[in-house]
Parts: C-alpha cells; sequence; structure tokens
C-alpha cells in the first residue's frame, strides 16, 4: 500500500528519534545505577539496531562497553498459526551470556505487549538474568497482557485503525516514525 | 507446497529460506536448552518402511526439538507384516491426527502416493532409487557452511549413481543453487536417462578430483545389486575409490562428504573418511538442523513457507 492512499504522518523525525534515545540511555544509565551489569537485547529487526544505538551513547556518555545482542521471539509467538511460516530473525547473545544480569529488552514499537511476552520466553530458554526491563521508541497503547515499558521514547495514542510504523537509518535509509491512517473502503 | 517430496520442485528461493532457516536454527542446537516451543500440539509420524539409522533418529531429533510429538512407526513389527497395504497404514495415521508423514519406502513414488491420501505434509526421507531431498538439503549446507558459498562451487559425486536416491537429489537441488556437479562412476552404474540431468558426467576419476571442491562418495548399495556391475570389489576399487594417493591430489581446500553409512575401504578409505577435510560426522549434525528447517517451515505457520502460492 502506497501512502499516497493512506494518510501518513510523521510523529517524529530524525532529530526527536536522536534526543528520544539520548534521553533513555540516560534512564537506564541512571535506573540500573551506571548500568555495570546490564545486557541489551534488541528484538530483530529494528529493535536491534535501536539496541545498538543505545550501547553506542551509553559508550559515549560513560566510557562502558554495554554487552549488546539480538533476541529472535518468532519461534515463541502465540500467532504462528494464523500466519504462514515466518523466516527467522537472528539471536546473537553476548559471549558472557545473561546468567546473574539486568536485561534491557529493546522493540521499536509496543503494542498489544505480545512480542515481549514471547521474549521473555525465549530469554526464559537463554539463561535466567537478575532482572528483566522494557524500552521502546514508541508505545502505542492498546495492551492485551500485563507487560509495560520502563524507558520510552515517546507516547503515542493512536486507534487500533491506524499503524504505526518505524524507520531506522540502518535498514530503511532514514530516520522517521509515521502514523498511518487507513482509509476506509 | 504443502510436501517435501523432490529437490527438483524446490525453487531457489525456497531452498535458500531453508538454508538461512538452518542457519539461524544451529544457534539452538550451542545453548543448553535446546528445546523451541512452536511445534507443540502437532504430531509428525516417522513412517519407515526401510532400515535407516541417521535418517530416522535426525527427523525424531528435529520434531522433538521443536516440540512436536513424534510417532515412530517401522514397517517390522506392525501390520505391514500382515499385509496391510501402504493406503490402508496412511488413513490409520491420517485417523491418527498426524499433521506430517516423514516416509521411507522401497519403492520410488511412494510418498506422492502418500501425498494423495492424506491431508497432512508429507516429507520423503528417501523412496526407493528415486529422491532423498533433505539429504540434499544438508549437503548443500554443510558445503556452505565449510566453503562460504555454492555459487560457482565444482561438486564431483562418485560412485554407484544408478541406485542413489542422494545423488539425484542432489544434481537437482545444487544445479537449482547454481553448483556445478559432475557424476563420476563406471558406465554399468549409470542411469540410461543421465544425458537429461542438469550435470556433466565422466568415467575417469582422476581427471575430474584436481578441478573438484567437493568430493562426495556414495556408498556402493550392494543390497540394490542382482547382476554384476562391476568385476570386482577391488577393481571397483581401484578405479573409483577415494584412497589416499587421490585425496593428495585434491587441491587444499577441497572437502570430502559422504552421506553415510560407509563402506570403509571399498568407496572411501578409512584415513580419508577420518580427515579433518572429511565433512561426514558434520553431515549428521547438519541434518538435524536441516530438518528443523523443513518441518518448521511446513508445519509452523497457517501454511507453509515454502513453495509460493499454492
Amino acid at each position: 500500500m502506497s501512502d499516497v492512499q493512506n494518510q501518513a504522518h510523521a510523529v517524529l523525525e530524525g532529530p526527536d528519534i536522536h534526543r528520544a534515545l539520548t534521553r533513555i540511555a540516560h534512564e537506564i544509565l541512571e535506573r540500573t545505577k551506571g548500568a555495570e551489569s546490564v545486557v541489551l537485547l534488541g528484538i530483530p529487526t529494528r529493535g536491534a539496531t535501536l539496541a545498538r544505538r543505545l550501547a553506542e551513547r551509553i559508550a559515549q556518555f560513560e566510557g562502558l562497553k554495554v554487552p549488546v545482542g539480538s533476541i529472535d521471539i518468532t519461534m515463541y509467538r502465540d500467532d504462528l498459526r494464523l500466519r504462514p511460516a515466518r523466516p527467522l530473525g537472528r539471536t546473537e547473545l553476548p559471549p558472557d551470556g545473561v546468567d546473574g544480569r539486568t536485561v534491557v529488552l529493546v522493540d521499536d514499537v509496543l503494542f498489544s505487549g505480545r512480542t515481549v511476552r514471547a521474549a521473555l520466553d525465549a530469554l526464559n530458554d537463554v539463561g535466567r538474568p537478575r532482572a528483566v526491563q522494557l524500552a521502546t521508541l514508541v508505545d502505542r497503547g492498546h495492551r492485551e497482557l500485563p507487560i509495560r515499558a520502563d524507558y520510552v521514547g515517546k507516547n503515542l495514542p493512536t486507534s487500533k485503525a491506524e499503524k504505526v510504523k518505524v524507520y531506522l537509518e540502518e535498514t530503511d535509509g532514514r530516520d522517521a516514525v509515521l502514523l498511518i491512517k487507513e482509509e476506509a473502503r | 507446497m504443502r510436501h517435501l517430496i523432490s529437490a527438483g520442485e524446490l525453487s531457489r528461493d525456497d531452498a535458500l529460506v531453508i538454508l538461512d532457516t538452518a542457519e539461524e536454527l544451529a544457534r539452538v542446537s550451542d545453548r543448553s536448552i535446546k528445546k523451541l516451543p512452536t511445534l507443540r500440539g502437532r504430531t509428525v509420524v516417522n513412517l519407515f518402511y526401510e532400515d535407516s539409522t541417521r535418517t530416522r533418529i535426525s527427523f525424531e531429533a528435529a520434531a522433538k526439538r521443536l516440540s512436536a510429538d513424534v510417532i515412530n512407526f517401522s514397517a517390522k513389527g506392525s501390520s505391514v507384516s500382515k499385509g496391510e497395504s501402504l493406503k490402508d497404514t496412511a488413513l490409520t495415521l491420517e485417523a491418527m491426527g498426524a499433521d506430517a508423514v516423514v516416509i521411507r519406502h522401497g519403492a520410488s513414488g511412494a510418498p506422492h502416493r502418500l501425498a494423495t491420501w492424506v491431508h497432512g505434509s508429507v516429507v520423503n526421507a528417501g523412496d526407493g532409487t528415486h529422491e532423498h531431498p533433505t539429504q540434499a538439503l544438508l549437503d548443500a549446507y554443510s558445503m556452505r557452511r565449510r566453503l562460504g558459498r555454492l555459487e560457482g562451487l565444482k561438486v564431483a559425486v562418485v560412485g554407484d549413481v544408478l541406485h542413489s536416491r542422494v545423488a539425484r537429489s542432489n544434481v537437482l537441488l545444487l544445479h537449482t543453487l547454481g553448483a556445478e556437479v559432475t557424476l563420476v562412476a563406471p558406465p554399468t552404474l549409470l542411469p540410461v536417462s543421465v544425458e537429461t540431468w542438469p550435470c556433466q558426467v565422466s568415467y575417469d576419476l582422476d581427471a575430474v578430483l584436481p578441478k573438484s571442491d567437493v568430493v562426495m562418495m556414495l556408498r556402493v548399495q550392494l543390497e540394490r545389486m542382482n547382476a554384476s556391475y562391476f568385476p570386482s570389489a577391488r577393481e571397483y576399487s581401484r578405479r573409483y575409490g577415494l584412497d589416499r594417493d587421490r585425496f593428495a591430489r585434491l587441491h587444499d581446500d577441497a572437502i570430502v562428504m559422504h552421506p553415510g553409512p560407509m563402506n570403509r575401504g571399498m568407496e572411501i578409505s578409512a584415513e580419508v573418511a577420518d580427515s579433518p577435510r572429511s565433512t561426514i560426522v558434520e553431515q549428521v549434525g547438519n541434518g538435524v538442523t536441516v530438518r528443523m528447517a523443513v518441518l518448521y517451515l511446513l508445519l509452523g505457520g497457517s501454511e507453509p513457507a515454502i513453495g509460493g502460492t499454492a
């Protein structure tokens, strides 16, 4: 579907995303008292990119190299049987693993909370973190599970008919968060 | 495509999706909890009419790592010995709610027939002298892991091509993936229609070896030989066996493969089979991963992810 057919407008542009991530990086440092035992795990594809960006910022601010990786949740989804089998994303854990550490899960959009539930299950199979926190660039509401984010880039009230699309430089050639209203046909 | 019956019906994209999925799943084999919840509540039946060690165990391990329920059925000790037909056996399994049937059968085409009788997915685990698609997939996967590519790779498949379902599946799949296959065998051990296969044919192993990146040795299938295809085992071994001298003629990065089980001393010498450039043991481990990928892509969603539009 093209942007012409649907009304799309950017809710966040490049500089906004930049500022939001900078703030989240500071908040992680503050809440975890210096991010000593933190591991950043992104949910592919864009969550993994965001996790890397957060790690870069933390290194910039405090000179600390936080272990960063990705955790694919496809095999743990609860809606697998509703759609054709999907290709898998990449799971890359830091060499020291997640045992005893504070894992910060990173995703681009927090919506129903089902992705995060799947991520918690996946995490359970790769180790036993001391604590798990959640960072998201956009929280668009409409939770279907008792899950909330610890770090939010932007709270974005949406209707269920709308779509939120995150574009990132590394994968999409530009930074933007679009709110897409689907026209009734 | 609900089934995996022939390596020839896989498009390049399908084959690459399977190999890439296997690549991701290989990481699961490295962790302490090797199980994934993906196929919970699905039933996979292993229907084996022919003896098999690695393929049956490999499919069983693959299904169990994806949390599917596995029912193993071997013709020995079942109602097949009372004369039950393949169709009746299939309908019985269907009634028990099998989501997938993995079948190994001595008759070429049995999986194809089975697919018309059951609603679940049918996976061909070797039918007569016809095809063994998951073996070809795991071979391609092993080559790509060792050598980093498949495009333009020169692969020699040596030995009993006539009786080999592995050779046919490999020729079809490797051709799709851009590798160049040369079959090397005595004229008596080549099928009649071999000139229609997408590959080269040679009778001279020594000429082919120095140009090959991969040498795949096939087992001489003595149990299927009811006529004399070569004068003696010694003569076969001298002309088509991979021994130390021939191995030394390979270039330094070339690898040696064998689908197993091996006749050590016949088509391959023990020394070559155990060398670090042999992938024979690796192939077994890769088999589980590749079969997990196939089962996931066929059963993991509302419809299969390979085969494009149904």
